[in-house]
């Protein structure tokens, strides 16, 4: 069996994480490709069902990256994430989905170094964890899975 | 057919049970949590009961499932490749178990289904599915079978009934080809009936439907509708666990190039319905949407595929969270 | 309940409302919401131990606004259910009158919002006992544990979305469940798709709901989905120290934020 390489998608701000995520390829500072990032406007539009629906489409671990907090481009939409997130993770615990697969980060434009280690130890993280099979295997299962030729 | 009766020893029935498993898919109700009781495939026979009274889900998704595939299909650069389903994968299913309400709506939904054209995917199942009904020995203020037409020991759909008899062995009436085939494969195990007592629940009739039926040509603009379901919040509750409810969604659900059709079930009670894209909705408010659907099951159904869209079993009762009582409501409608 | 019926009576007979929206007795030793509007008709409503349905959700239904103004009897759930509706401008004050029922099961008079607001203050406002026993004993399993508990739950769950209909929150006329462009939770009631539901129902739900389990107890299929709104109820009291539908001007929990907002997940 070939090694497990995770799949991590990244949701970041366009202001911040972003700029940081530029700043560390222009810096040649070297890190995992398992990343897949998605740009944002704003943490504050990262709506909690693209974090499932990544799951659902094959991501082993997530990451979730904004401005620092006072630091937002539009003042306060960090603010308002950052209470989603609180909100979500309490259910996911509660729902039994593993909050290990999910980073979230605050990487400003100017912390090029700090994404990459955010990056590494994510992806370091999600190799130990494994594939996320049981929720795959959710997916994958209809309910009347025989009687519907699924 | 001429109906043949036999009677079937409880210690036989283990055998016929395990027989017929052996190359077939059972589906058999079994106890599950809070007092429900469910349909499983494959249980162990001693898990399936014989003294239920009802299950909380019908079993129309044997033949009818709750979401069926329709079509596959690949979007290319310029074309697209359509995959039709294997019907022949559809397996061969004894229901087993079943009470006549639940069988006689195998009926109402042919009725549905094959009405001109012939639904392929519910005709396959239906041809696949080999019924063995029970009749009842248990009811409750539910049941309402008596009231449209059925009893607890009605025959419909079912290919071999067996009737409980006091001495707790069962009676076994060979209805069809299907069931008859069951008797010549499995002869040993079935004894000639000797009139031996059976054991049978009363269930009051509660309305006569056909003056029911009758009434409702009128009522389309009787206050009735309104007084009556006020109360209804709009759930899909009562169309789910119907026997007879067919209503399907059409849905496409495509991941990158790749992508299916499947059809789910769907429900009159919604207001999204029959909302239309314009923003317009023909049946606005709840009281229009009950009203379809007493209309649709007694009126619109005998009308026009000459049967009635109700087997009395009354889960929809049980399951609704307000009360909404269809046997007391018909009840009141046959006197409006 | 000489008290409720005299008062509803009463109300109706001076049309200062045009329906009270109560309990009567129903089928099969059932109780059921009723809707009076002839004062000579107030004799069948009813209170007892069987009057568990939170009315509110009547509240916004187009037929029965229709009517005009309403009285509606209300225990403690239903009266936080309907601070929240007039909070997020659902329902309007002047439009209600609450014939108020306590614990007890006995007839109090709520004059207004401000009577209400300091009954409510009275009350203990997290979740009912028994629910708080499931929700520990859920709290103390393993994430694989409970997972396997809500697939082996959400398993069941045919979406006939009686959980959403019972809500009195659930009032959009357009649930995002509904919206398919794009598709966010998978229309097929199979364990994605139901998992999804849920997780969007509680999400929504977070910071409004009232704790009263009628999405429960309205469950055909005996999920226990009620614990998923209740599970947030209490952490959003556990971190922004607020109870849903205290006053009739609560401000949304999840669409404000104080910039000292405590958690210890994010790097």
């Amino acid at each position: 069996m070939s090694e497990f390489e995770p799949k991590v998608v990244a949701f970041v701000c366009n202001w911040c994480t972003y700029a940081g995520a530029d700043l560390t390829g222009t810096s040649r500072i070297r890190y995992a490709s398992n990343v897949k990032i998605i740009r944002f406007p704003c943490t504050g539009r990262i709506d909690f069902m693209l974090l499932l629906k990544s799951f659902a489409n094959g991501a082993d671990g997530i990451i979730v990256s904004g401005c620092h907090p006072n630091d937002c481009h539009y003042t306060s939409g960090n603010f308002h994430a950052k209470r989603r997130w609180i909100m979500f993770k309490e259910l996911m615990d509660f729902m039994g989905i593993d909050m290990n697969r999910i980073t979230f980060s605050w990487v400003s434009a100017a912390e090029g170094a700090r994404w990459a280690e955010v990056v590494n130890t994510t992806v370091a993280r999600i190799r130990e964890l494994g594939p996320y099979v049981s929720y795959k295997q959710m997916v994958n299962t209809a309910v009347e899975e025989e009687v519907t030729n699924d | 057919m001429e109906t043949t009766s036999k009677t079937i020893r409880k210690h036989s029935l283990e055998k016929l049970y395990a027989s017929l498993a052996e190359n077939r898919k059972m589906y058999a109700p079994v106890a599950e949590a809070d007092n429900r009781i469910g349909y499983k495939y494959n249980p162990d026979f001693s898990e399936v009961i014989f003294d239920h009274i009802q299950s909380t889900l019908s079993v129309k998704n044997v033949v009818f499932p709750r979401v069926e595939n329709v079509i596959f299909y690949t979007n290319n650069k310029n074309d697209s490749t359509v995959t039709d389903v294997d019907l022949n994968k559809i397996p061969e299913v004894v229901l087993w178990g079943a009470h006549p309400c639940d069988t006689a709506a195998y009926d109402v939904l042919r009725s549905i289904f094959c009405w001109d054209t012939k639904d392929e995917f519910f005709a396959k199942r239906l041809e696949k599915l080999v019924v063995i009904g029970l009749a009842c020995h248990k009811s409750d203020a539910h049941c309402f079978c008596t009231s449209v037409g059925l009893s607890p020991d009605s025959t419909k759909g079912s290919d071999i009934l067996l009737v409980p008899l006091t001495n707790g062995d069962y009676k076994a009436e060979i209805l069809t080809e299907k069931g008859n085939r069951i008797l010549t494969d499995f002869s040993g195990l079935f004894e000639p009936y000797q009139d031996e007592e059976t054991k049978l629940t009363h269930v009051e009739q509660q309305f006569d439907h056909k003056q029911v039926t009758q009434h409702l040509k009128e009522a389309f603009e009787n206050p009735f509708w309104v007084e009556n379901s006020l109360r209804c919040i709009g759930c899909g509750a009562c169309a789910y666990v119907c026997p007879t409810c067919a209503c399907f969604d059409i849905q496409d659900e495509a991941k990158g190039k790749n992508g299916k059709r499947y059809r789910s079930w769907d429900s009159c009670g919604f207001g999204l319905f029959t909302l239309h894209t314009s923003g317009h909705n023909p049946r606005e408010v709840q009281s229009q949407r009950w009203r379809q659907r007493i209309l649709h099951k007694f009126s619109y159904m005998p009308e026009r595929n000459a049967s009635l869209g109700c087997v009395g079993c009354g889960r929809c009762s049980r399951a609704c969270p307000v009360d909404m009582n269809i046997a007391e409501q018909l009840q009141a409608l046959q006197s409006i | 309940m000489i008290n409720l019926v005299s008062r509803a009576d009463e109300l109706l007979e001076s049309k200062a409302v045009q329906v009270v929206i109560g309990y009567e007795a129903g089928s099969t030793g059932k109780a059921r919401p009723a809707f009076i509007t002839d004062p000579s008709k107030t004799g069948s409503l009813i209170f007892d131990d069987r009057c568990v349905q939170n009315l509110a959700v009547y509240l916004t239904k187009k037929e029965v606004r229709y009517f005009g103004k309403a009285a509606i009897v209300a225990t403690l759930p239903i009266m936080r259910s309907i601070m929240m509706l007039i909070s997020e401008q659902q329902v309007f004050a002047e439009n209600i009158v609450v014939l108020g029922v306590s614990a007890e099961g006995k007839y109090i008079d709520i004059a207004g919002i401000e009577v209400m607001q300091q009954y409510i203050a009275t009350c203990d406002l997290g979740n009912p006992a028994k629910d708080q026993e499931t929700l520990a004993m859920l709290n103390k399993m393993s994430t694989q544990q409970k997972f396997d508990f809500w697939q082996k739950e959400l398993s069941k769950c045919i979406k006939c979305y009686a959980c959403r209909q019972a809500c009195p929150m659930c009032y959009c006329t357009r649930c995002a469940v509904e919206c398919n462009q794009p598709q966010w939770i998978p229309v097929q009631s199979n364990l994605h798709g139901n998992t999804d539901w849920h997780i969007l129902r509680a999400m929504h739900l977070a910071g409004r709901c009232i704790s009263c389990g009628e999405c429960g107890r309205a469950c055909p299929v005996n999920i226990p989905c009620h614990l998923l709104t209740m599970h947030m109820a209490d952490q959003v009291h556990n971190y922004f120290n607020v109870y849903a539908g205290t006053t009739d001007k609560m401000s949304s929990v999840m669409s404000t934020f104080e910039p000292n907002d405590k958690e210890s997940f994010i790097q």
